[in-house]
């Protein structure tokens, strides 16, 4: 069974508004405390590097259930610049943008399912997951 | 929005009630800073106790302040920094080393007063 829902990412206050609506549907789904921490942390990140890199996008989440575990999968996506040396933006401390550069790799140990899918002119989307213990 | 800012003798008190957005982020940077300047304050107490996420851009902004300030003369120290929030910068390789902390403002007023008396 899925269960979908998405927000837009357009403008800064957006960052906010997807943390907020991770973390209701993490506690929800009964993550304990600090995970709904390192999700609402995940999105915030994800969806800030929509804002800034991307200028727009989205970020979707979806519930994962099969017979013996339960998930958050959150995808966050654009249509952007897309990523040239995916092994470069993944090192800690790498920024384009005068950041701490600690947002991918951050969100890579955050989650315990983290893919990234680039292409040069046509985008960006990464997926990643957070299983309830 | 903006983060109210309380006087105190010499000090300056902060305790952030509110999810912050990286605008408001930025303007408290900002009103802080010359609150400082007016004020002549020695020390800062920014106590984090509501505040249940803190990801990259935040902490950058929370570490900016620390040194920004020193840079003035006045000491900063962040206080309660909630135990999910501490793992949280953890696993974002932010280690806030150079950043002065106590588990809550009573703690962070003692701290500022000894680092001040120095
Ligand atoms: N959606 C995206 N589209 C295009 N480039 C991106 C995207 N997300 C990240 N990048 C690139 O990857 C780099 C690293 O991203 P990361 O989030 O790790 O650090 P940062 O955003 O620069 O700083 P921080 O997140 O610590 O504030 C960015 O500087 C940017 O160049
Ligand atoms: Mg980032």
């Amino acid at each position: 069974m899925k269960t979908k829902s998405q927000v837009q990412i357009n403008k800064e206050w957006d960052i906010v508004g997807a943390r907020q609506m991770g973390r209701e549907l993490a506690k929800e789904m009964g993550f304990g405390t600090v995970d709904q921490a390192r999700i609402a942390t995940a999105i915030s990140e994800l969806a800030r590097n929509i804002y800034l890199y991307a200028d727009k996008g989205a970020v979707t989440f979806e519930i994962e259930e099969d017979l013996n575990k339960k998930g958050l999968k959150i995808i966050a996506s654009d249509q952007g610049p897309g990523i040239a040396d995916l092994s470069k933006v993944m090192e800690d401390g790498y920024s384009t943008s005068g950041g701490l550069g600690a947002g991918l790799p951050g969100v890579k140990r955050l989650m315990d399912y983290f893919d990234i899918v680039s292409e040069p002119e046509s985008g960006t989307t990464i997926t990643t997951i957070k299983w309830v213990r | 929005m903006r983060i109210p800012i309380l006087k105190l003798h010499n000090y300056l008190l902060v305790s952030i009630q509110i999810d912050l957005d990286d605008q408001t982020a930025i303007d408290f940077q900002e009103d802080l800073l010359s609150k400082i300047h007016k004020s002549g304050s020695s020390g800062v107490v920014i106590d984090l106790t509501s505040v249940d996420i803190i990801d990259s851009f935040i902490a950058k902004v929370l570490g900016d302040v620390v040194s920004m300030s020193d840079l003035m003369g006045a000491k900063v120290v962040l206080t309660g920094i909630q135990p999910a929030v501490a793992m949280t910068l953890i696993d974002l390789g932010i280690h806030m080393q150079n950043v002065p902390t106590a588990l809550d403002l009573e703690q962070g007023l003692i701290k500022l007063r000894q680092e001040l008396e120095e």
